[in-house]
Formats: structure tokens, C-alpha cells, sequence
């Protein structure tokens, strides 16, 4: 029981105790806030400010604008032309299907648009202007003007875009761009291509990327929780990319391509004292502005499956059997290893066969082209000649002597995908194919035929070194650079050419006076060409795509077209100072006299500045 | 009723500001404090006129109640305890039945031509009843006077988290247990209290708190697990917090603020842009502050002259001191998120005036004293 009666100095004294001791927890608790502080504002003050920073900075790429692409007269290949983008800024609309449906109703909007639409917003932020159509045209800007502003989050941008004014002419050179993909996107230092849309995708555009594309810029800013831009607090400009030009003449290739008729083939023309590239051209060509900002899958689905196969790079990829144009180079050959001169010769009734076996290697001219030598043997492109020659000189002397020009390898031009050819030796057949190298296998190589595969690139490249007696040369499409900023010029150094050993120097003259005589002389295979202004040398060829079976006769006209000879020609012009090396392929052509040979003069017209 | 130490409080001297009532000292710190409220208020709402007038009429109200309150007499303040007490009740029974829902909460009674809150009233009322009661008793109290003590504390409480308003049961609930604690009970008994709170705690946490209430607490052990939902109040804050230094970033010049990454800036969350602008440096004047006032309340609480002024006062100014804490300590992650402001700073009228009108009956106690001779 308590004490009924108050006690109020005992209250008075327990209450003061009590309130001592609420203010010493008062104090503890106060210290342990003041330390909590002390750590939140001393201790981690970095580590909030970096936080706090991070929460109201950001950095906004500006994209650099793509170097341009000039061919050497500076014409324009490549350019960047502004086009209206009707673009949907996720964050700001509400409904986004309606909003796209009702879109669809004011302009045009293709199925493709939309799930490329879609693909990019996954990807994307929720605060990111997202391309919805490209290339509005006049008119259907005006209409979404009208109403604009019912559609919150749509917006219509001036971007640019790439374009090729050419449009297909020169595209398996020039390539082309298109929006990066994921595979790449993965690839990529991805600060400078924040905010790019493009990346060159094939040709010169993928070769230079790095130069083409420039240095991108950004913007730091400020902005609210909601994203909202309030200030620009830093503005580095971006450096726009640098412009190229090529050693490509839009004149001869647009004559090349006149000149090949519209038959499927290549094209490759260099200057053989640098190896710039004057004119590249493969057909049939496609436009690369299909691709620029993705091409829809109709229209790929054409190009892919077409039979003409229009995407293949022929120059570069196309492996096609040189036939009687590697003549020149086997016959050099077997005249600097000595084992043949001018004065040797073959009486040709037709064909030959070997000893102790009944095969005949038949001669193109079945009634045979007599007594030949040399020279002859060039002129009238006799094979039997060549089949002689083959049974003095191994496959692997041929092998030796034929790589320094260039071919079995890459020639390293400025392009990528390039193929290697192939020249047989009997090593490679026995690590290919598990067998020794036969005798007769070594006289259809003699005349370009058998396992040798060439690109037609490979082929102008060595004809070039033929022409300069020797010189090696690595063909490249870029002529110079020029700083977007100050506007100057870097020419672009070739590499360093070499120097194949000659043996005797009259064995090459010799050799070249004989292809001057295939376009000149009444005889010569390429007489057609012959031209009074300017020197012309070179060999034709025919090369067999399908085989004809013993005692049969070839007749162009009774063989579907696939299945017909490749028309092929070799040359060069001026003959003493040389400027231009050239090669042509017309596939299924036939005849390369009659053929090939009027497409490289052709073009060799437009270089001396005869229009045709 | 012993009333014999409060009969001759009528008869006031004219010592300064006693002839209205007023303690000088206490006058200046909270004026002070509202002031440093109101400069940091403009900050946070972004220079906004209208909010800073709005809170400048409310700081008015509310310093008006107090001096009105200054002058009623604790003798009559004594007398209407256990009516206030009742009345207060069958008002929070009212909010239950017919109360106002904002925010999904039910805490306000439409009068028709004002909205009222029976459960702030009840933050003055809760500590007073106790105190009537106790103050007729012998102290400290027996056992089943506790139990009493602790009913008067307990019917208000739950019907208040039935609202639910988690942070106003808490100050509720504190106030009433000032009380006891400041009436000396034993610690023997304050240790079963303590060990009956402990096991309430699951009962409140399964079947009590609210998902959101349970969602706080988890959100505050964690807060990056949830950084865009519960979690993000206080990952901001505590960025507010740390990115203001030792200087603090100036004032208007606080990014979390100013940008709107700080979310409830100018109400429960003000204290953070308080940190970011004005630093450690500022934190410490601010405490300092709220220290002077609690430090010149707990000694008019020891010098009041009868157990009820003690008590009554004592209470008010622990209480006062479990908002700092509890403010502070949960904008800057120590507590989890319940909604109590931070006294006189944060924007807003109803707890303030309730505040104030707790420091109109503190001086009320205070100034009514009856002059013993020295």
C-alpha cells in the first residue's frame, strides 16, 4: 500500500531526477543524429555529390555530320540532304497505338515502318524522339502541321540523311550506309556513335568509317526529375567527318557501264604508275539509297534471290578463269626462265595430245593456226602453242613466276571481302585435293583455264605491272582526304611498289609489242579496238564455263546463255608511258574480241577525252 | 482537488512579459525558429509568394493560440482536462464513423465550415488527462493506477491507428508515457512496460500496421531494393543530405530541391533541403535552436509548482523533441517513413498550431507561478 498523503518536495525531487535523465537520452539521441549527419555530409559527402550530380546532369550526344565522298574530279558520290522525319517521343504520348493509327490516317505508314518503329523503342529510351517515317514529302508535312497539335509526343525533324546522287552507279564500290544494328551496336565505342543513326555498311563507307564519321560532340545539361532540359551548361560542337575523294571517275564508270550493254560482268580500270583505281564497276548494280534507312523485305528479297545477282561484287569477288588473257604472263614466264625466245616455234594443225594418250587439247580454231611462234601465238591466241610451251615449263615455275603479279592473293585494296584467286601448284593440289599434279592439267593451265581462278581486279592489277615492266602495285579507290575544318588536302600515299625481278629486259618488250599487235595488227584478236589516237596493247580471252565433252563441237547458239563463254580482255594504253591498265569480264559474253575488248576501249576513250 | 498550488496564480507580477502571459526567452527561440522555417520554406518551394504568405498567416494562427492559450489559468486548464479528454474521444469514435478520407487515411471531421482533426487535439489532451489523473495521487502511483493511466493513453491510441495515422498514435502514445515516466514510476515497472511493448510489436506488425506501413519499415533497411517506389523518398533524401557538405550548396541552389528530385520538399521532407543548402554547419545552428527551446523548457518544467504543470510540461517538451527526432531521423534513414513534420518548419497548419498551442500552455504553467519569496 502506498502513503495516501502527498509528499510534494519527495515529487518535486523524483520529477527532477527523471528529467535529467530525459535529457541525458535527449543528448544521446541528439549526438547520434548530429553523427548521422557528420557521415552523411563529411564522411560520404563525394559519394552523394557524384549521386546528386548524376541525378540532374546529363550528356546529350550531338552527332557529328558524315564526311562527304567526292570522285577525283570532285564530284559528289556521297552526300547528306536534309529529310523530314516524322519521329514519336514515347514519354509524351499516351496511347501510342492510337496515336500511330491515327498517324496512319494523315500520312502514308507501311507495315515495315512500324516493326522498325517497334524494334527501336525497345531499345530505346522512354524520352527519346523515336523515327516512325522517313522522307515525308512536302506535302505530308503541311497535313501533319494541321494537326500537330492534337498528337502530343509527335513531332516531325529535319534530319539528315545519307543520299547517293549517282544512285546505283558505283554502289559495289562506293558501298553504302544504314542504320546500325545490334551485332554492330555491340562492336562499337559507343560515346562516338551516341546519337549517330548510321554506319557504313559495304564498300568505301565501311573501308573509312572512322574517317567519314567525324567526332561527336555533346551537350551537358540540366535537367528536372521529369527529364526536362532547363540549361545547357557545357556545348562541345562535334567534329564533322572528314570528306573523301576517290580516285574514281564518275565519267568512266558511268561508260563502263554503258558499255557493258547491260550484261552482267566487271569492270576494272587503274592508273598502273600508282595504282589508283579509275574505274571499278560491277553489273548489274543496285541503289544503295534502298538501304539507307533499311531497306523493306520485299524489295531485299529481289535483290538477294535475283538470278542476275545483283549484290555479288564481281570485281572483288568474282572468281572467274582467265583463260587466254593469262597467255602474255605464262608466255613471259617461260621466255625469262629461258626456257623459250622468239624463235622458237609450233607448226598448230588444231590440237595436240600427250604421249601414250589419246586426249586431245583441242585449239579454239579447229582448222589450226599453222606454223607459230610467240608472237603469233598471242596475236591469234594460239593454244596449242601454249600446250608446247606447258610441256617445258612444270606447274610450279608457272606458280612461282605468276604470283609476283598478284594473283593466288588478296591485292589489298581499300575494300573489304576481297577474294584471293587461285593459282595451282602441285603442293596445293596434293594438300587440297590429295593427288600428284598431272602433265595435262599443267597445259590447260597454260592458257588460264583449269583450276586458275582470277577476280577481275587481280587481273587489271597484274596487267598494270606488265605495262610498267615489272613494277608491282597495290590498287587502292582512296585519293585524298580533306579536313572537314580547315579544308586541306592529305593526299594519300600509295604503298611502296616492288619491283619484279627482271630477267631480260627485251623478253617484256617483246611480250608487249605482241599484245600491241592483238589490237593492231589485221589478225589480232582485238582489232576492233584499234584506235589512231592513242596506243593500245592487250590480249583477249574466252573462257570455257562448261566443259564440252571430247568430239564435240562448241556452237555458241545451241547452249543455254548461262553456260556460254566468259568474254574477257586485258589492257593498257599509252603503250610506251602507260596511264591506264584495264580488265573486263562480260560474263556469258562469248567472244572477248568482240565483246570485252569494245568496253575497255570505251572507257580508255573517256580518259584520253574522246566521248564516245 | 488539491488545487492550494494554483490558487494564487491569478495574482501575476509584472516581471518581464509575465503581465501577458508570455516567457520571453521561449518567445525569442520560436520566433526564431519559424523565421529559419520560413526562409528555408521560400527555398523549397521554389520562391513560391503564395505558400510562403499561407505559411506566414498559419505561423500567425498559430502563435495567436498560444498567447490566448498563455492567458487561460492552469486551474481551469486542470478542471476541463477529463471534459477535453471525453470530448476528444467521442470525436475520434465521429472520425471513424463519418470522417473525411484524404489520402486514404480518415483522420478529419467536416464541420462544415472548417475541417477538423480530433487527433491533434488529442496530442495536448492525452498527456493532460494523464497528468490529471496522476497529479491527485500519491507518486509514483501504484500499480493499478498505472494500469488506469495507461487506459487513458491506449483507448485514444488505437482508435487513432485505426485512422490510421501511424506517426500521430506514436506522438500520442510518447506523450502519455512522458508522463508516466516523468511521475517517477518505478523501473521496475517501466521494464515490464517494456517487455509487454516488445511483445506487441509482432501483434502490431501482423495485425495492426497497414502493407504500406510494413512496406516503410522493410524500405528502410533497404532502400535500393525499391528505388523508384518506397525506397526512392529516402535514397533522395539522403543525396539531398550528403551533396550539401560541410557549407551546404547556398540557398535557392540546392539541385535536389530545386529540380524536384527531392519529393515532399517543403513538408516532411523540408529538413533535407535545410541540409543541402545550408550544410553541416546549418544542421548544427538549426539543432541548436531546437536544443535552446527544450533546454528552456525542461526548466520551466522543473520550476513549475505543482505536479500537473510538471508533468504536463515535461511531456510537451519530450514530445516536441520525438518530432525532431523523429523527422530528422527518418529523412536521413535512421527511421522509417512516418508522417511527422518537422516542428515549425514544415509547411503545413493543423500540427503546427497544435504545437503552438502546447507552448501557449507551457507558459501559461509557467507565468501563472505563484511568487514564493526568495
Amino acid at each position: 500500500m502506498h502513503n495516501a498523503i502527498k509528499d510534494h518536495k519527495r515529487e518535486a525531487r523524483l520529477f527532477t531526477v527523471r528529467v535529467v535523465l530525459g535529457l541525458l537520452c535527449v543528448i544521446i539521441l541528439l549526438s547520434l543524429l548530429v553523427s548521422r549527419m557528420a557521415y552523411l555530409q563529411l564522411e560520404s559527402h563525394q559519394h552523394f555529390t557524384t549521386l546528386s550530380e548524376k541525378n540532374r546532369l546529363r550528356l546529350l550526344p550531338e552527332p557529328p555530320i558524315r564526311g562527304l565522298i567526292y570522285d577525283r574530279q570532285g564530284r559528289v558520290l556521297a552526300e547528306n540532304i536534309p529529310s523530314y522525319t516524322l519521329v514519336i517521343t514515347p514519354e509524351r504520348v499516351g496511347d501510342l497505338e492510337e496515336t500511330v493509327a491515327r498517324l496512319a490516317t494523315i500520312v502514308e505508314i507501311s507495315e515495315f515502318d512500324i516493326k522498325r518503329f517497334e524494334k527501336q523503342r525497345k531499345r530505346g529510351r522512354r524520352f527519346h524522339a523515336i523515327p516512325l517515317r522517313f522522307r515525308l514529302s512536302d506535302e505530308e508535312v503541311a497535313r501533319l502541321a494541321v494537326d500537330r497539335h492534337q498528337l502530343p509526343g509527335v513531332d516531325v525533324e529535319a534530319r539528315l540523311i545519307r543520299h547517293y546522287p549517282f544512285n546505283e552507279l558505283s554502289v559495289h564500290a562506293l558501298g553504302y550506309v544504314g542504320r546500325i544494328n545490334e551485332h554492330e551496336l555491340v562492336q562499337l565505342d559507343h560515346a562516338q556513335y551516341a546519337g549517330t543513326d548510321y554506319i557504313g555498311k559495304a564498300g568505301i563507307e565501311k573501308s573509312y568509317e572512322n574517317i567519314l564519321h567525324g567526332q561527336v560532340g555533346y551537350k551537358r545539361v540540366e535537367t528536372n526529375v521529369r527529364g526536362r532540359i532547363l540549361r545547357t551548361l557545357e556545348y562541345v560542337a562535334p567534329v564533322p567527318g572528314d570528306n573523301i575523294y576517290l580516285s574514281l571517275d564518275i565519267d568512266m564508270q558511268r561508260a563502263a557501264k554503258h558499255a557493258m550493254k547491260g550484261e552482267n560482268g566487271a569492270v576494272v580500270a587503274l592508273d598502273p604508275r600508282n595504282g589508283q583505281v579509275l574505274a571499278m564497276i560491277s553489273t548489274p548494280e543496285y541503289d544503295p539509297n534502298w538501304f539507307v534507312n533499311g531497306i523493306n523485305s520485299t524489295r531485299y528479297k529481289g535483290l538477294s534471290q535475283s538470278a542476275e545477282q545483283p549484290l555479288f561484287n564481281r570485281f572483288l569477288q568474282g572468281r572467274y578463269p582467265p583463260g587466254s588473257t593469262l597467255k602474255p604472263f605464262t608466255g613471259l614466264g617461260a621466255m625469262e626462265l629461258g626456257l623459250l625466245d622468239e624463235r622458237d616455234h609450233t607448226n598448230c594443225h588444231g590440237w595436240m595430245t600427250l604421249p601414250g594418250n589419246d586426249r586431245r587439247y583441242r585449239d579454239w580454231k579447229k582448222q589450226g593456226h599453222g606454223r607459230t611462234d610467240m608472237q603469233k601465238a598471242i596475236v591469234e591466241s594460239c593454244d596449242v602453242y601454249f600446250y608446247e610451251l606447258a610441256m617445258k615449263m612444270s606447274i610450279d615455275q608457272m606458280y612461282d613466276f605468276l604470283i609476283q603479279f598478284g594473283f593466288n592473293q588478296r591485292t589489298g585494296i581499300d575494300l573489304g571481302g576481297e577474294s584471293s584467286g587461285l593459282i595451282p601448284s602441285s603442293e596445293w593440289k596434293k594438300r587440297i585435293k590429295g593427288e600428284r599434279w598431272y602433265l595435262g592439267e599443267t597445259l590447260i593451265s597454260s592458257i588460264g583455264q583449269g583450276f586458275n581462278l582470277t577476280t577481275p581486279l587481280q587481273l587489271a592489277v597484274a596487267t598494270g605491272s606488265l605495262a610498267m615492266g615489272g613494277r608491282r602495285m597495290y590498287p587502292q579507290l582512296l585519293l585524298q582526304i580533306e579536313d572537314a575544318l580547315s579544308g586541306t588536302l592529305l593526299a594519300q600515299t600509295i604503298k611502296q611498289a616492288n619491283q619484279i625481278t627482271v630477267h631480260n629486259r627485251e623478253n617484256w618488250d617483246y611480250m608487249i609489242d605482241a599484245m600491241e599487235k592483238v589490237v593492231n595488227s589485221p589478225r589480232g584478236t582485238a582489232r576492233s579496238i584499234h584506235s589512231e589516237t592513242f596506243t593500245i596493247a592487250g590480249k583477249t580471252g574466252t573462257a570455257q564455263v562448261f566443259g564440252i565433252a571430247q568430239g564435240e563441237e562448241y556452237d555458241a547458239e545451241k547452249i543455254a546463255k548461262k553456260l556460254r563463254d566468259h568474254a574477257l580482255f586485258i589492257g593498257f594504253a599509252p603503250i610506251d608511258n602507260p596511264e591506264i591498265a584495264i580488265a573486263v569480264i562480260v560474263e556469258n559474253g562469248g567472244s572477248g574480241g568482240s565483246v570485252a575488248a569494245p568496253v575497255a576501249r570505251a572507257v580508255m576513250d573517256v580518259y584520253f577525252g574522246k566521248q564516245p | 482537488m488539491n488545487l492550494s498550488g494554483l490558487s494564487h496564480s491569478q495574482e501575476s507580477n509584472t516581471r518581464g512579459g509575465q503581465f501577458i502571459h508570455l516567457d520571453i526567452p521561449m518567445l525569442l527561440g520560436l520566433l526564431v525558429l519559424s523565421l529559419a522555417g520560413l526562409m528555408i520554406l521560400y527555398s523549397a518551394s521554389g520562391e513560391d509568394m503564395g505558400m510562403l504568405q499561407r505559411q506566414a498567416v498559419r505561423l500567425g494562427l498559430g502563435f495567436a493560440v498560444m498567447v490566448a492559450l498563455a492567458q487561460v489559468s492552469p486551474i481551469n486548464l486542470l478542471r476541463w482536462t477529463p471534459w477535453l479528454f471525453g470530448i476528444g474521444l467521442l470525436l475520434l469514435i465521429g472520425v471513424l464513423l463519418f470522417g473525411h478520407t484524404g489520402k486514404g487515411a480518415q483522420r478529419w471531421l467536416d464541420l462544415g465550415f472548417f475541417k477538423f482533426q480530433p487527433s491533434e487535439m488529442m496530442k495536448l489532451v492525452v498527456p493532460m488527462m494523464v497528468a490529471w489523473y496522476l497529479h491527485q495521487k500519491p507518486l509514483p502511483c501504484s500499480k493499478r493506477q498505472l494500469g488506469v493511466a495507461l487506459l487513458f493513453i491506449a483507448i485514444p491510441v488505437i482508435l487513432i491507428i485505426q485512422q490510421p495515422d501511424l506517426g500521430t498514435s506514436l506522438l500520442i502514445a510518447s506523450a502519455g508515457v512522458f508522463v508516466l515516466l516523468l511521475s517517477g514510476i518505478s523501473s521496475k515497472h517501466i521494464f515490464i512496460s517494456i517487455g509487454t511493448l516488445s511483445l506487441f510489436a509482432p501483434i502490431m506488425w501482423f495485425f495492426v500496421m497497414h502493407d504500406y506501413q510494413r512496406q516503410r519499415v522493410l524500405t528502410l533497411f533497404n532502400p535500393e531494393s525499391d528505388p523508384l517506389g518506397a525506397g526512392y523518398h529516402i535514397i533522395q533524401s539522403k543525396i539531398a543530405i550528403g551533396s550539401g557538405g560541410l557549407y551546404g550548396k547556398g540557398w535557392f541552389n540546392g539541385t535536389q530541391s530545386q529540380l524536384d528530385f527531392l519529393p515532399e520538399r517543403h513538408t516532411d521532407f523540408i529538413f533535407a533541403v535545410f541540409a543541402e543548402e545550408f550544410g553541416f554547419v546549418g544542421i548544427i545552428a538549426l539543432l541548436a535552436i531546437y536544443m535552446f527551446i527544450i533546454l528552456r523548457g525542461l526548466q520551466i518544467a522543473a520550476q513549475a509548482q505543482d505536479t500537473y504543470g510538471r508533468l504536463v510540461v515535461g511531456s510537451l517538451i519530450f514530445t516536441f523533441f520525438i518530432y525532431i527526432f523523429v523527422n530528422i531521423g527518418m529523412v536521413s534513414g535512421l527511421l522509417p517513413v512516418v508522417g511527422i513534420p518537422l516542428p515549425l518548419v514544415s509547411y503545413g497548419g493543423t500540427s503546427m498550431v497544435t504545437i503552438m498551442a502546447g507552448f501557449g500552455i507551457l507558459m501559461s504553467i509557467h507565468t501563472h507561478r505563484k511568487l514564493l519569496p526568495a
